[in-house]
């Protein structure tokens, strides 16, 4: 089961890392996404994977009882999700206001912030 | 049914029975009132006055409660509380040494100089959206990742500051902030990113998240995935503090937003970088660094040189001024290369000179440009004559980055260069000269660019600039006053080192020694 998962995590991280590497905002954004679901079940398999063992401490006991599925991964992973949505989001609407404002979905002609034909360093003094 | 020896949880060996005593508070206490405070200021959002005057307030109480908090922790050693009554792998544990707290008050005291500052020109449409807010919330962001114990907790304070500088970024909305705002974006939520996945290892290797019991755990794990998590971390980290190769992003954004938030970034955000990369390096994973001692220096090495060259090439003031940072993150990635007692206690008070220097320049910046109404230096000029305080400021804050002597810089770089000589790292004490050398040609080039020459670049550079503005009298109160407070510190501490290296000195020990810091959160240690 962990090596299912593994490999899984290796595919969507090879195609994360593809599409970050284009030059396309929309096609970036795309890959951040897919990252951030490859983080998630990086996260969840690196817990160790115990199935239909929910961690409740049975009736009547003072704790929990052997074997049980890792609650701490699930917590972790909520977590990176709701704030990997809310980043994601952000950028999704930043490179649509990019697209509105600097006519650009390629990064290679935003050139705003750094000029291409910047003038040369001073030579004075 | 399971026996007693196999039982996971006994309950009086997770939980803390007694309530938290009062006075623990204060280590989670300047969090709380910076995230309280950023909530309110929401409510506040039509009273102009009333936002600005109660975010200073809150963040003069910040500075107060720091202050006591870095006195005790001076005395008494680390001190760290754990949440919601667990015990300490258990629960989330804020755990505070030296270093931690001195720069968590650094940072606020720029916060107080940067929310004075912005009292001359802020638009009263960046107020309504929030600006004071995300000024909080940035405070929080950086306090709570210099302050927490939890390498869980401290992705989210990094996610924290992230989307804070997101809103200021792009505060203002013009065309070269929205480019800005999109590679600074796309890269810094990288390398977060990257972050995470070493998380995701180091939890699948130690089973704990706890920076204490990580450090403990890891001491007895096998070197190949140990060593394979520090690069992860040395990627993420380097990469939020602009060390080269991965600087890229810096120079690209930090020169668009309003020059009081490229103060507030220059002077918070990437440090945070270089004090992670001490933190987990140093502290939690020094096996993994000792394997990649190498890369690292070559890294440094790099960073240090190819930095102030960056600045030399620039015409833009506030891009040159980025490079400096990254010359500053060479040294503070020299020390971790060296990652001896002199070395860390130099990287340490390096981070902490950088942070007042750099957040005072960008100041400066924002007053010359007000002055000129233009970022091309080549388009200042004669600005010695209309305001000679603000060449005095300029040429002291140039000297203080190159590390000369009487300032503050000059003393981290002196504990660098002894300890790379002490320790026979020829490459990094040349490295550190010539970046010294460089950034004092560089800076002093721009210093007589802007203030000396009498006019604009071109056959009349003699002539007097007939488009400055002299700054107003509100401009000189608000933008002057801080800055020079900044400087004063830097001036200071140049001259009177003493309570620095004695900080920096415990500092360096409660890094490499984890014995103090894993006694305070209360882990015990199983032989």
């Amino acid at each position: 089961m962990e090596f299912a998962l593994a490999a899984l995590v290796g595919l969507f991280f090879t195609t994360a890392i593809y599409l970050l590497l284009s030059r396309a905002i929309i096609r970036m954004l795309l890959g951040i996404a897919i990252l951030g679901n490859a983080v998630n079940l990086l996260i969840f398999t690196a817990g160790r994977l115990t199935r239909q063992v929910p961690p409740i401490v049975p009736y009547g006991e003072q704790q929990l009882i052997e074997p049980f599925a890792n609650p701490l991964p699930q917590a972790l992973i909520l977590t990176a999700i709701v704030i990997g949505f809310a980043l994601f989001t952000f950028l999704l609407v930043l490179g649509y206001r990019a697209y509105q404002e600097l006519d650009a979905d390629d990064t290679d002609t935003m050139r705003v912030a750094e000029p291409e034909k910047s003038p040369r360093p001073p030579l004075s003094y | 049914m399971a026996s007693e020896t196999e039982t996971v949880l006994v309950l009086p060996n997770a939980m803390i029975e007694v309530a938290t005593s009062s006075a623990e508070w204060i280590i989670i206490l300047p969090v709380v009132l910076a995230m309280m405070a950023a909530a309110l200021l929401l409510m506040l959002r039509s009273s102009q006055r009333g936002q600005a005057v109660f975010s200073i307030i809150v963040v003069m109480a910040i500075i107060v409660i720091e202050l006591q908090l870095l006195l005790k922790v001076l005395e008494l050693g680390p001190q760290s509380m754990t949440m919601g009554k667990w015990l300490a792998p258990f629960g989330i544990s804020f755990s505070v040494d030296v270093i931690g707290v001195a720069f968590a008050l650094t940072g606020a005291i720029i916060t107080l100089a940067v929310l004075i500052y912005v009292q001359a020109d802020i638009a009263a449409r960046e107020i309504k959206y929030g600006f004071y807010s995300l000024v909080l919330l940035m405070l929080a962001g950086v306090s709570g990742a210099f302050m927490t114990g939890d390498l869980f907790n401290l992705y989210v304070w990094f996610e924290v500051m992230l989307i804070s500088s997101f809103g200021l970024i792009i505060m203002g909305g013009r065309k070269i902030q929205l480019d800005g705002a999109v590679k600074y974006g796309f890269l810094n939520f990288l390398a977060t990113t990257f972050f995470l996945i070493a998380l995701g290892y180091i939890y699948g290797l130690t089973g704990t998240l706890n920076m204490a019991d990580i450090a403990i755990k890891a001491s007895d794990a096998p070197i190949g995935p140990l060593s394979a998590i520090g690069a992860l971390l040395l990627l993420a980290f380097g990469m939020k503090a602009a060390a080269f190769p991965v600087n890229a992003w810096l120079p690209a954004s930090y020169h668009t937003p309003h020059p009081a938030v490229s103060a507030l970034f220059g002077g918070l955000l990437t440090k945070v970088g270089a004090y992670a990369l001490l933190r987990s390096l140093i502290l939690i994973l020094p096996e993994a660094r000792d394997f990649l001692d190498p890369l690292i220096t070559a890294l440094a090495v790099a960073t240090l040189i190819l930095a102030p060259m960056g600045a030399l090439s620039q015409t833009n003031l506030r891009r040159a001024i980025g490079f400096f940072i990254i010359g500053g993150v060479g040294a503070v990635m020299a020390g971790l290369a060296l990652a001896s007692m002199r070395g860390v206690a130099g990287a340490s008070v390096y981070i902490f000179h950088s942070m007042l220097t750099i957040s005072a320049l960008y100041l400066v910046a924002g007053l010359i440009e007000r002055m000129s109404g233009t970022d091309d230096t080549r388009k200042m000029g004669g600005i010695y004559g209309a305001n000679s305080w603000l060449s005095i400021l300029f040429l002291v804050l140039v000297f203080a980055v190159a590390g000369l002597p009487p300032f503050l810089g000059f003393w981290p770089k002196l504990l660098l260069i002894e300890a790379s000589l002490g320790q026979g790292d020829i490459w990094l004490v040349v490295a550190l000269v010539i970046n010294s050398f460089l950034t004092v040609i560089a800076g002093t080039r721009l210093w007589s660019h802007i203030f000396w020459r009498a006019g604009r670049e071109g056959e009349n550079s003699e002539q007097p600039n007939d488009r400055l503005v002299p700054l107003n009298k509100k401009d000189k109160w608000f933008g002057i006053l801080p800055t020079a407070s900044l400087v004063i510190i830097i001036v200071w501490f140049g001259l009177m080192p003493n309570p620095i290296f004695n900080a920096s000195r415990i500092a360096a020990a409660d890094l490499l020694f984890i014995d103090r810091y894993v006694e305070a959160t209360g882990i015990e240690v199983k032989e």
